[in-house]
């Protein structure tokens, strides 16, 4: 479960007026469900992720996973309770290091590390089962470096890293808006693959309409910080990628009038 | 014989040096001056304890040692405070400077007459490379024998470390350091640790150096960061892109092929003044070499 209670972050860009980028947000996700946020650039939905994965500093409010504020965390320490993909697979994988070690940090995620053999036949075994289990013929490939591989491949092993061990709350950031579109399809297909399995709980950052109407169980749509649709359930399920685009295109000509507060937004993050 | 040996030995000593800077540099992309200081701090803490009558092995360990807390100091300014790597080397490696004279007492200390690790086992081996018809070279035959397995040993702790679940969560940190915080790690103690063991190897370097050489001399370590680098840039130019085992022996290999360049040029007329200069023209070849060699194959390739 995740508990988001009145999260405010704000910036100030040089020489400008203070900007809200998260702007008093509160909302809940029960155990299980799996939601997808989208809006335009700089709506904030980007800092709201990194707010919950601890990279950005709440300025007000808090944030609780599975029962625990983690508010004060560091990064490092939500790991535990979090698991994550990145956008660029480079930062979510290890380049040098092959996918089965890959694999073993993952299988430590959020644990004390100690002197034992990292990669196990035991570890090995369980890895190539997984592996396969999603992307059959990847198991052939677990002594490669990772960095030898397509990105997404990359990003494939990186959803099984970051769902090694279930996470109380996967987050993932625009996960294939670095890939061609073949790719992206494969990895959106091992996602819904994955949060189904396990009844994962997840917030999912998209720019994709289409995986925005065809994915998760709610939506949340950012804008200016503040959640400006909030849809699940029949409606979320008949929401098509039509609506979606009706709906920023309003949002993007509503933009056009004169506000400093979207400008400097804009500024900060296109 | 005698010279060619000692030539040897010298690499093989200093490639304890490559395998830090191989840790630093190539595992955790950290350019760490910090080694100039702690090489000589490795000797200079040796040396003292010697000369005050420690057990030469307590007496190497204690170098070791010292050298890992100048790691850490480096590491935790870095991780810590956020000062810049190379920064953070610089300062720490300026203090070390400072901290190795009063530690040595003055400038120079001879272990002339010292019970040293070093005359401890050759004594061990000296029947048997005497037996193997060394004639005159048998002692340094035998420092030779000591040095390879010293330095072979360190390659399979190190090989075995960096396997083990901490280990791998440092080779990760120090790749990618998104990713290792995502999964839960503190990359900046990784760092940490990772610069310790660099440092340790590096003073361990300089403590058996001091021993070889039989003196102990607070300018030793400059220009070692130079030598490690250059030792792993030809290791990696001798062997190209390989896995962690082979990476460890090509930084030993390196060192000792740098070390009989070196040698060669001496002995082929090259001013000593000229030396530093030399070695860093090796670098400079050791780093474009894989390059224009990937290039060529790739223009061949084409054709």
């Amino acid at each position: 479960m995740l508990d988001v209670r009145h999260a405010t972050v704000a910036f100030s860009a040089p020489g400008g007026p203070l900007v809200r980028a998260v702007d008093d947000i509160s909302f809940t996700i029960p155990a299980g469900t799996f939601v997808v946020v989208i809006g335009t650039n700089g709506s904030g939905k980007s800092t709201l992720l990194g707010a919950i994965a601890g990279t950005v500093r709440l300025d007000a409010g808090s944030i609780h996973v599975a029962g625990h504020e983690l508010t004060a965390w560091r990064e490092n320490r939500r790991a535990r309770y979090i698991g994550r993909v990145f956008q660029d697979p480079r930062a979510g994988t290890a380049a040098s290091l092959s996918v089965l070690e890959n694999l073993a940090v993952a299988a430590s995620r959020g644990r004390p590390v100690g002197l034992g053999w990292a990669t196990p036949r035991r570890l090995r075994a369980e890895a190539a089962q997984r592996l396969a289990a999603i992307q059959p013929g990847l198991e052939q490939r677990l002594d490669q470096p990772i960095g030898s591989m397509s990105g997404g491949q990359r990003q494939i092993v990186a959803l099984v890293m970051a769902t090694w061990h279930r996470p109380e709350l996967l987050l993932l950031d625009e996960h294939t808006a670095a890939l061609d579109p073949a790719s992206a399809d494969r990895v959106v297909q091992a996602t819904a693959k994955l949060v189904r399995d396990q009844k994962l709980t997840g917030l999912m950052v998209t720019h994709s309409l289409e995986q925005a109407a065809g994915l998760g169980d709610r939506l949340l749509l950012v804008h200016r910080g503040r959640i400006s649709l909030d849809v699940e359930g029949g409606a979320k399920r008949r929401l098509s990628t039509a609506d979606l685009a009706g709906r920023f295109d309003r949002l993007r000509r509503a933009d056009q009038l004169d506000d400093p507060a979207a400008r400097t937004l804009r500024d900060l993050y296109v | 014989m005698i010279t060619l040996l000692a030539t040897w030995t010298f690499g093989v000593t200093l490639a304890l040096v490559a395998l830090g800077v191989f840790v630093s540099y190539r595992l955790f992309a950290f350019p760490d001056i910090t080694t100039d200081g702690s090489f000589t701090l490795g000797a200079v803490t040796t040396t003292v304890l010697l000369v005050t009558g420690h057990d030469p092995a307590i007496a190497t360990l204690g170098g070791a040692a010292a050298g890992a807390a100048a790691g850490a100091c480096t590491g935790l300014l870095h991780a810590i405070l956020r000062i810049e790597p190379l920064l953070s080397g610089i300062l720490v490696t300026t203090a070390l400077s400072s901290v190795n004279l009063v530690v040595l007492g003055r400038s120079n200390v001879p272990l002339a007459g010292t019970a040293t690790l070093l005359n401890r086992v050759e004594a061990l081996l000296l029947p048997a490379t005497t037996a193997a018809g060394f004639g005159a070279a048998a002692g340094e035959a035998a420092r030779l024998i000591v040095m390879l397995s010293g330095v072979g040993i360190a390659v399979i702790l190190l090989w075995a470390f960096f396997r083990t679940n901490l280990g791998t969560a440092m080779r990760a940190g120090g790749d990618t350091a998104t990713m290792a915080r995502a999964l839960g790690r503190n990359t900046g103690l990784l760092t940490v640790g990772g610069l310790a063991i660099a440092n340790a190897l590096t003073a361990l370097s300089g403590a058996l150096v001091a021993q070889v050489q039989g003196f102990a001399d607070v300018q030793m370590g400059i220009g070692m960061v130079v030598w490690g680098m250059a030792s792993v840039f030809l290791g990696a130019a001798l062997v190209g892109p390989v896995r962690l085992g082979g990476a460890l022996v090509a930084t030993v290999a390196g060192s000792i092929t740098f070390r009989l360049i070196v040698a060669s040029a001496l002995r082929a007329g090259l001013h000593p003044d000229w030396l530093k200069a030399a070695t860093a023209l090796v670098v400079l070849a050791a780093l474009i070499a894989p390059r224009l060699l990937s290039r060529r194959a790739q223009a061949s390739a084409a054709r």
